[in-house]
């Protein structure tokens, strides 16, 4: 099987903390893995190594075959990583069409006549088409959360990495974001999800990881992984 | 979505495009019709919105707060001085040269200081600001402590006598605005005035959507550079001699920019031709005051800071929502019924 993401033995400390520790793990191209854990567990600090955010301390990172431990983060997203932030970082004196502008000509290299077909697109296809003139800083929470999304998505990337982007929705909301992730995934894009709303999770990943303490605890079948005992103390709190 | 238009211009946009090609042919017209002084002061505010327009570029869009870029004002006047007394190069081509001599000599002071961030950055340009006056004052060829001044036989080749002497200069002065004004507006129209916003908002996030974060912050600093040096060669060829504490002065040329782009607006293009034209007008009214004149002028600023944030246009936006100078890019759409 072709990889397209591949971490070895990757680890990351800050201080005295290792907030990655010899993580392992692979992703497929074209696969939808989900990643669960507490707090701290080193969900974000993973997916900050795969896009240069920060430096891993020790290990390789591969993307499409290529090592890219030492890339900058810019030419990682031209490759075709798109990331949301857990904390939304929208662009706040531009406008929400601009912000997706800034994915499409400099990570997907559009020309901006090009790019222009794509930021409408995209934010018809996560609902913020009426707010495209809107100042980014005016958004609420939730459409800053959808900004994320469109702006990873208008670099059209080959691997999405998205990073809570559903804390805080109602249960419609949710249900919405999920139809919009399966449209995104079934479109070709391969999707690394970190969540901790398992059941959203669940709807679309084949496989779920969990780590704890930077570390893989348990990986497979998201139904198996959350039945194994270990799992149920560590995530949940619940001892089996 | 096929067919998705953009526009950019506005209104009211327009009509100041008209106005500014009728207020430019009426300044080109002014050896015609105004008196010496009041070119002189003309042409010296000019300059002044040259230098703002570009302080304004690299702090306000590039979040490059540089309290250095006397050096390039300096640099600039030297190159002139310089090129025109050793191999007898025209003055005009001399301050053609000024630009690309800065620009080479910008490159590795902003690999120095792109080092440091926030308050370190602004302390490291004036520290290397500090150094170049040092440098430039122990030179011999540069004239050292006394600096140098432009011959007879150089002021003499721009023109024969002194009423066409000013009147090239004047012209050239403005030629100068109006190249600095338009690269700066352009540069913020084209792609690089997105990733210039995108960067100044949130740098993580505009690397992590392809830009190159580096490279468009050394692009401006470089760019910046140019133009500042271009504007300082004039701006000597119009005082006629040199000296390193004129040159490299902090006061002229980056305290007085950068009240004129805080107080008019920093980071919008319309702030700092306000900010300029109140700078003067405090200047000319307040000039018998003697050092109340500064103190005044700081308290204006900190009343300004504290008052209205985004300077004067920015309360002017806030208000009325105008914009003379859009670099927006607003998407049409028909809205699906
Ligand atoms: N830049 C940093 N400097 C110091 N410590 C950090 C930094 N980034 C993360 N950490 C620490 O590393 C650990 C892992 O953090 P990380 O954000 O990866 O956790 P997470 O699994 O995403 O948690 P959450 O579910 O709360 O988002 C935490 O203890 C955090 O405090
Ligand atoms: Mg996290």
């Amino acid at each position: 099987m072709a990889f397209l993401l591949e971490l070895e033995q990757v680890t990351k400390s800050f201080g005295a903390l290792k907030a990655t520790d010899g993580l392992s793990l692979s992703v497929a191209e074209g696969e939808a893995l989900a990643v669960i854990g507490p707090n701290g567990a080193g969900k974000s600090t993973m997916f900050n190594l795969v896009t240069g955010d920060t430096r891993p301390d020790e290990g390789r990172i591969r993307f499409a075959g290529e090592d890219i431990s030492a890339m900058a983060p810019h030419a990682r997203s031209r490759l075709g990583i798109g990331r949301t932030y857990q904390i939304p970082h929208p662009f706040a004196k531009m406008t929400v069409f601009e912000n997706l502008l800034v994915g499409a000509i400099f990570g997907a290299g559009q020309t901006e006549r090009e790019s222009y077909d794509t930021c409408a697109e995209v934010l018809d296809l996560v609902g913020l088409l009426a707010r495209a003139n809107a100042p980014a800083g005016s958004l609420t929470l939730l459409q800053r959360k959808r900004l994320e999304l469109a702006r990873a998505l208008a670099l059209r990337p080959r691997l999405l990495l998205l990073d809570e982007i559903a804390g805080g929705l109602t249960e419609h909301e949710c249900n919405e974001l999920v139809e919009t992730i399966r449209t995104i995934h079934t479109r070709g894009t391969t999707i690394v999800w970190v969540e901790h709303i398992v059941h959203a999770l669940v709807s679309i990943a084949s496989r779920l990881i969990v780590i704890n303490f930077g570390r893989k605890l348990a990986e497979g079948d998201p139904r198996e992984v959350m039945a194994d005992p270990r799992v149920r103390e560590v995530y949940l709190g619940i001892s089996a | 979505m096929a067919g998705a238009r953009v526009e950019r211009g506005t209104r009211a946009s327009q009509l100041w495009a008209v106005g500014i090609t009728i207020g430019l042919a009426a300044l080109v017209a002014m050896p015609f019709w105004g008196d010496p002084g009041d070119m002189r002061l003309v042409a010296e505010m000019a300059y002044y919105l040259a230098l703002a327009q570009l302080w304004n570029l690299l702090a306000g869009y590039a979040g490059l707060v540089s309290v250095g870029q006397q050096i390039y004002v300096g640099l600039g006047g030297y190159t002139l001085f310089y090129l025109t007394d050793r191999f007898g190069i025209h003055p005009f081509l001399a301050i053609a040269l000024a630009g690309p001599v800065c620009a080479l000599f910008s490159i590795p002071v902003a690999l120095a200081v792109f080092r440091l961030r926030g308050a370190y950055f602004a302390i490291g340009t004036w520290v290397f600001a500090e150094i170049f006056l040092l440098v430039v004052s122990i030179i011999p060829a540069l004239g050292g402590g006394s600096g140098l001044s432009l011959t007879p036989s150089i002021v003499r080749s721009i023109s024969s006598n002194r009423a066409g002497r000013e009147m090239a200069i004047f012209w050239m002065t403005l030629a100068v605005l109006v190249v600095v004004f338009a690269l700066v507006y352009w540069l913020l129209r084209s792609r690089h005035g997105l990733a210039l916003t995108a960067i100044r908002d949130s740098e993580p996030a505009s690397a992590s959507l392809g830009v190159d974060t580096f490279r468009t912050k050394l692009l401006i600093y470089v760019v910046t550079a140019f133009g500042t040096g271009f504007v300082g060669a004039l701006i000597f060829l119009q005082k006629l001699r040199i000296s390193p504490e004129a040159g490299f002065s902090l006061n002229d040329w980056t305290v007085v920019v950068i009240f004129m782009v805080v107080i008019g607006g920093i980071g919008t293009l319309e702030g700092p031709i306000l900010g300029m034209l109140v700078y003067i007008a405090l200047r000319e009214l307040l000039a018998d005051f003697g050092t109340i004149y500064l103190i005044l002028l700081g308290a204006i600023a900190v009343a300004v800071m504290l008052k209205a944030p985004g300077g004067l246009w920015g309360w002017v936006v806030h208000r009325y929502d105008v914009h003379l100078f859009p670099v927006r890019r607003r998407l049409r759409f028909e809205k699906p019924d």
